[in-house]
């Protein structure tokens, strides 16, 4: 399970290095501070799995060395009985409003890459 | 290496190729990464009184991103969209556990289907099995191999369709690496996902990885015919796969016995003629 979680962050990572590499050649900077991400509550991404992902990763990069910073971003669903848009903890929680259970999620997926502080 | 796990090579197989795809990319800054020296506490220690520095001076900067991590594979996945609709080929990506039943469930499809053009994309991390068990079927499979990689790209979906030869009006049917987690956030640039769910797996499945199939467009319950056997309820089944997604269609069926494969077949039918056709 352990393996399979890391596996996911690896990619995530790798992803996140091509991102970097694509605007260290756009904007012209050297090295990289930090970098912040904006991850979604139900984006199932395991952020402690995420930071070690990031540092192996970077290594060998501009980013060797940066700060990862992960900003949460809440849950959030369609009810499907009352029809509401609401904010849930977790994914299997039930509609704050209605106590309905038939909740689809549409925001908290979110896995992007909000800026970088560079040298 | 692609922006697959950082963990290795992937490989594609079938028709007597073998490719590896280590493109190395990676290695551009392995020698020149600058050290600036840090404007920390530290790095001012013993400078002359406050106020000799300069306002401006620094050279750090804030560099706007806002850019979906997995922005790369999503253009990949584009990518193999625009192809499918070119050739008006209707994709699907189906995703489960490993053992669910999904290769038995395409030979049986495959056979249903009869004359309908169609391409199948196997992957998984090791072996070329599955692509033979399809290619048995006198259907045109190719096998990805994704070493350690846990689920296919957009990118190495993208290089098995080069190796396909789709027919127009086509079916590609995308058999993903068997796993409940990642498959669900890499989009492949197919139509829909389906997932496919045996009644051997436990009703509370859905609870456990809700992600999969909140994302599945399709839940097929497959087995069905060992329900009896394994003290399963399947209303309890389906009611698991609405409350992680309530729009979710649910499919009843048995590859083995055939039981349910009509409607499901009837499904693909009904999908491949709603998407438009191009002239053969």
């Amino acid at each position: 399970m352990l393996e399979v979680s890391l596996m996911h962050e690896m990619s995530l990572c790798e992803g996140i290095r091509s991102v970097i590499e694509d605007a260290a050649v756009k904007n012209g900077f050297s090295s990289v501070k930090s970098v912040r991400v904006e991850i979604g509550k139900f984006a199932g991404v395991e952020k402690p799995a995420l930071a070690f992902a990031f540092d192996v990763v970077m290594r060998g990069s501009v980013a060797e060395g940066a700060m990862l910073e992960m900003i949460d971003l809440p849950g959030r669903a369609m009810c499907y009985d009352c029809m509401k848009e609401v904010e849930i903890e977790n994914r299997l929680d039930l509609c704050p409003t209605c106590g309905g259970g038939k909740l689809m999620p549409v925001g908290g997926d979110e896995m992007r890459i909000k800026d970088l502080e560079v040298h | 290496m692609c922006n697959v796990c950082g963990c290795g090579t992937a490989s594609v197989e079938g028709h007597g190729h073998h490719h590896d795809h280590g493109d190395g990319h990676g290695h551009d800054h392995s020698h020149h990464h600058h050290h600036d020296h840090h404007h920390g506490a530290n790095m001012h220690f013993g400078q002359g009184p406050a106020g000799v520095e300069v306002p401006g001076m620094t050279q750090e900067r804030l560099i706007e991103i806002e850019t979906d991590i997995l922005a790369k594979n999503d253009r990949y996945a584009e990518a193999n969209r625009a192809v499918l609709k070119d050739k008006g080929a209707f994709a699907i990506n189906l995703v489960s556990s490993p053992g669910s039943g999904k290769t038995t469930l395409l030979c049986k499809t495959i056979e249903m289907l009869g004359d309908q053009p169609l391409a199948v994309i196997e992957g998984d991390q090791q072996t070329e099995n599955d692509a033979k068990r399809i290619r048995s079927t006198g259907a045109k499979a190719v096998q990805v191999n994704t070493g350690k990689g846990c689920h296919l790209d957009g990118h190495m979906v993208g290089h098995a369709m080069e190796h396909l030869t789709l027919d127009s009006n086509s079916m590609l049917f995308i058999e993903n690496v068997g796993n409940l987690v990642c498959p669900a956030g890499f989009d492949l640039g197919e139509d829909c996902k389906v997932a496919v769910i045996s009644v051997t797996e436990g009703e509370d499945k859905p609870l456990k990885y809700p992600d999969m199939f909140t994302v599945s467009e399709v839940a097929l319950l497959n087995k069905i015919d060992l329900a009896p056997y394994c003290d399963v309820d399947l209303d309890l089944y389906e009611e698991n796969l609405r409350r992680v997604n309530p729009a979710i269609e649910i499919l009843r069926i048995s590859a083995r016995t055939g039981e349910g494969m009509e409607s499901w077949v009837q499904w693909l039918r009904d999908r491949l003629a709603a998407k438009p056709a191009v002239r053969a």
